[in-house]
């Protein structure tokens, strides 16, 4: 709720820039001490269940606190400080237009990740994952070019056509099989239903969320990339793509059941779809030129990381999941932001003029190596911790194939996210380089660097504690991250 | 003494306010008179609603003459429901319609505009309330014809052509029904509604029945634009006024599946129509092809009414194919999407209707920009589209959610899986529009357009409310479709006589 009040006064204060930033940010502040809060109360068992209305009998919008919703909402409300700091400083900056619309959706989708990550049953998942989609709509087409308004038309179609052909359906099949749509631990089939249509609804629900950007459907991700970069970190790191990959999760956990999965017959088929993935937009990330491009492709296989850790179906991987949700969170919100900071500041969106800014921008540059190495998985940096629970959580499951996709994953995120910051930093400086783009660049715009400096060290503060994450994934039932045999 | 004959005022109203409307002459009179008898009518099919739903059907003899031999008034839960909704649209129509037509209609004919408008609300109120089939048929010929003058009544001369188009295909359909209930008589005997039920049933199946069914329904499909015999609608809608596209599209078409599904479920009897002569899989199969069909069709038009005529149709497909499930929770869902329907079409034409007040023209390239000049038109377009689309938390959702649930009940999963691609298809027809109207602004002209005045916005509004209220609370009509089905598969002796 509080999210959506903020949405509101921003609206009134449009005129104001000052006022409705300061909105902004507090509203951020605000949110993230409730859910601190309910984190809280999450480790000492209390249980928390609210229900709105029930627009169908039986079927409520109803929230309820567990430990995988409070994990995501942690992450977000977390990042949406940071982002929205960094956004004041990339929209003045750049002297965008429509602020007020950009900011008051800004608020409006994260009103709709709080209500996603602690939704109670499908429907009410179902109904804040459309608004999600709807209000991220404005964002992404912000600028208003024909590139904008095409991106936006991918992002749109793709996003809702699969939320209405495969997950509505999904859902009220589930409800027509088992009448009850409620997240319980354990699943809610109870072994009435037939082999094919357990099989076709896990098909349907994993690409219905289209959110989680699993081949074919993938293409909204790079679509995207027309927003400004705020929306794209915002998207690409803590709203969009994690309320994709987090419902997969919670699926997997509380409708299907972790030791259910591996009997579905289907669940092979969408592992290897899932580790295809992987590897596939890997491969095409190295191709591309355009920084953000590559990072939106980036984005795409590492959330199948997280939908081959809920396939795999053992706890363990099923942890490795929930935390790479955090680690990449983290990691990638810290390489968008660098990427937009050298927009702002330099204008440079291909990675072939990056060469030698590492003198110019030492700041972004040195955060974008440490963001790299997070997501290559490297110590010390905090994606070291979800990589070894997928990797364990493969070998449990006794899927070596995974084991070497994984790896051989690794390797190409070397290849194509560590060349640039290399570059920026060692490549001969004057030789090269036409001598105009040395005196005008200068670093990124305080506030958005700040937001850098901030997610960077996050990087590294999860790799040396990760324990209070690991202690709330524990609490996830069937989930452990205890490494058994 | 009046609440003898309460049941009776929805036709009697209209009915005597047309020609004081017409003497009325031009002005504000008979925009007032109109109104306040449509508003009337709405509170007594409340009221009905509310009694036939505690109390079962309620049943009236016209001038005292008892059935089977008098003209009986017989309402039930469905009557009532559809004439609640007819009545509503009625009203809010009525109160936009005064700055609409101002513009779209020469001044010298808005007194026959409000004439027509109440011939036609009696009509309709009549086909809703009767239990006679005659009687069925003659006023649905009161409405039709009010219905070719109103759409002739636009400025606009090809309103006329589409008007004459709509008078031929219309009179084609209607008489086929007069053969098919005159074919009933010759078997039967009866003109009364529930004693042919009880006489066909009785008698069992003759060629003549299976004949007048055939007849009868073919005349109804014409009526209520089912594909491939909806050719009329998408002129008519098009080039009528504004408020009357909104006051068609939300009524005169669902008051002729009314009509169907009385034919189908009280007299003939589902068993008798479905079971024995198979007409389930041939309306289920012209409904989907409508969808589809009118949906693609839809999509690719530049003028924004015409895309709204054919979204209407394919939404009509929606209804048929809910009653083509035969079962309750079919029924349910077809008799709620009359309702939600009507709701999301009404505000869609209002707000294009505004948008043609304002600018002059329906072409989507008129909306350019117009979701800064128009911020409020533009939005109840918006959440009205989302509505028709299918999106959670409007009314649009709720019927989705139960055609696709009735589907699954029977295990059609293909059907269920249509039904959604359907959906798709309208988002792109929907989302062509919204976009045209908030991503682009290149259009000078638009730069002087102002928002549409309050008396159009305002019903609008209430509409596009009462899309989003009944899209998250909907116990009031999805209960009141529940019982309305239930009565129609499963109808008990008739309930207390009025008098």
């Amino acid at each position: 709720m509080v999210p959506l009040i903020g949405a509101a006064l921003v609206l009134l204060l449009g005129k104001q820039p000052n006022l409705r930033e300061a909105v902004s940010i507090t509203t951020a502040v605000v949110l993230f001490t409730l859910v601190l809060d309910v984190t809280e109360h999450t480790f000492n068992q209390v249980d928390m269940v609210a229900t709105w209305v029930e627009p169908m009998p039986g079927l409520g919008i109803s929230f309820a606190v567990e430990p995988l919703g409070v994990l995501f909402a942690l992450v977000a409300s977390f990042l949406w400080i940071i982002t929205t700091i960094y956004s004041i400083g990339y929209m003045r900056g750049h002297n965008e237009d429509n602020q007020t619309r950009f900011f008051f959706c800004f608020a409006l989708a994260i009103s709709s990740v709080m209500a996603i990550s602690f939704a109670e049953n499908l429907l009410t998942l179902f109904i804040f994952y459309e608004v999600l989609t709807l209000s991220t709509y404005p964002l992404v087409t912000h600028a208003g070019t024909r590139e904008a308004r095409r991106g936006g038309r991918v992002y749109l179609g793709i996003l809702l056509s699969t939320s209405v052909a495969f997950l509505l359906l999904a859902i009220i099949g589930t409800w027509a099989t088992t009448g009850t749509l409620q997240f319980t631990p354990g699943g809610i089939f109870f072994g009435g239903e037939s082999e094919e249509v357990l099989a076709i609804l896990l098909v349907l629900f994993c690409y219905g969320v289209g959110k989680a950007a699993i081949m074919p459907f993938h293409r909204w991700l790079p679509s995207a990339m027309v927003a400004p970069t705020p929306v794209s970190a915002l998207l690409h790191a803590v709203a969009v793509v994690k309320a994709g990959v987090f419902s997969i999760l919670k699926i997997v956990i509380y409708i299907f059941g972790v030791e259910n999965i591996s009997a579905i017959a289907s669940a092979d088929l969408m592992l290897y779809i899932a580790a295809a993935t992987v590897l596939f937009s890997s491969a095409i990330a190295m191709t591309k030129d355009n920084l953000k491009a590559r990072l939106a492709y980036s984005t795409v296989s590492q959330l199948s990381y997280i939908v081959v850790g809920a396939l795999l179906a053992t706890s363990v991987a099923v942890a490795g999941a929930s935390l790479h949700i955090v680690t990449h969170a983290v990691g990638k919100i810290t390489l968008f932001f660098c990427a937009g900071a050298i927009m702002v500041a330099s204008h440079k969106k291909n990675i072939s003029e990056m060469v030698g800014l590492g003198r110019q921008m030492p700041i972004t540059m040195i955060a974008f190596a440490v963001g790299a190495l997070s997501i290559i998985g490297l110590p010390p940096m905090a994606g070291t911790w979800s990589k070894w629970y997928l990797l364990m959580g493969a070998l449990e499951a006794d899927k070596l194939i995974i084991v070497v996709v994984l790896t051989v994953s690794t390797l190409l995120n070397v290849a194509y996210l560590l060349p640039m910051p290399i570059k920026a930093f060692f490549a001969p400086g004057g030789q090269n380089q036409p001598p105009w783009s040395w005196a005008e660049t200068k670093e990124a715009p305080l506030p958005s660097l700040i937001a850098i400096v901030i997610t960077m060290t996050a990087c590294v503060m999860l790799f040396l504690n990760p324990q209070p994450i690991i202690d709330l994934i524990n609490l996830i039932p069937s989930v452990s991250t205890d490494i058994k045999g | 003494m009046l609440e003898q004959h309460f049941l009776i005022l929805p036709i009697v109203l209209p009915l005597v306010a047309a020609p004081i409307c017409i003497l009325l002459g031009r002005g504000q009179l008979a925009w007032l008179l109109a109104t306040m008898v449509s508003a009337a009518s709405f509170v007594i099919s409340l009221t009905m609603l509310q009694s036939t739903i505690e109390l079962g059907a309620l049943s009236y003899a016209v001038g005292g003459w008892q059935p089977p031999w008098g003209i009986e008034i017989r309402i039930d839960t469905a009557s009532a429901l559809v004439l609640s909704v007819v009545t509503a649209i009625s009203t809010l129509v009525l109160i936009y319609a005064k700055a609409s037509i101002a513009e779209e209609i020469d001044s010298a004919q808005h007194a026959l505009f409000y004439t027509a408008h109440m011939l036609c609300l009696a009509g309709l109120s009549g086909i809703l309330t009767t239990g006679d089939a005659f009687n069925l048929f003659v006023f649905l010929e009161i409405s039709s014809l009010a219905t070719y003058t109103l759409v002739s009544l636009a400025a606009d001369k090809r309103a006329l052509i589409a008007s004459f188009r709509y008078l031929v295909m219309g009179t084609i359909g209607a008489t086929f029904i007069l053969i098919g209930v005159g074919m009933m008589y010759m078997q039967t005997g009866t003109l009364n509604m529930l004693d042919l039920a009880a006489r066909i049933s009785a008698e069992g199946a003759s060629r003549t029945l299976n004949t007048g069914l055939a007849f009868i329904l073919v005349g109804v499909s014409v009526k209520l634009a089912l594909f491939p015999l909806h050719m009329w609608l998408p002129p008519a809608y098009t080039h009528a006024p504004s408020a009357v596209s909104a006051f068609l599209a939300s009524t005169a078409t669902k008051v002729a599946v009314y009509v169907m599904v009385r034919f189908i479920f009280t007299i003939y009897g589902p068993d008798y129509v479905f079971l024995s002569m198979g007409m389930d899989v041939i309306l289920l199969g012209l409904a989907i092809v409508g969808i589809f069909k009118c949906s693609y069709m839809a999509a690719l038009q530049a003028n924004v009414k015409t895309v709204l005529a054919y979204s209407s149709v394919a939404q009509i497909g929606y209804m048929i194919l809910g009653i083509s499930l035969v079962s309750a929770a079919g029924l349910m869902a077809g008799i709620l999407h009359i309702f939600n329907h009507a709701l999301m079409k009404g505000a869609l034409f209002m707000a294009v209707g505004a948008v043609l007040l304002r600018t002059g023209s329906v072409d989507i390239r008129a909306f350019h920009g117009l979701g800064k000049r128009m911020p409020w038109t533009m939005a109840a377009f918006t959440i009205a589209g989302l509505s028709l689309i299918g999106m959670p938390l409007t009314v649009g959702f709720v019927s989705k959610w139960y055609l696709v649930t009735a589907a699954l009940e029977q295990q059609q999963w293909l059907i269920a899986v249509l039904v959604l691609l359907g959906s798709l298809l309208a988002m792109v027809y929907i989302g062509r529009i919204v976009e045209a109207a908030y991503m682009r602004d290149d259009i000078d002209a638009n730069d002087r357009v102002k928002e549409a005045p309050m008396l159009m916005l305002i019903p609008m509004w209430i509409l596009v409310i009462a899309n989003v209220y009944f899209g998250i609370d909907n116990s009031l009509t999805v209960g009141a479709a529940e019982a309305a089905a239930q009565w129609l598969i499963n109808p008990s002796a008739t309930g207390g006589l009025a008098q």
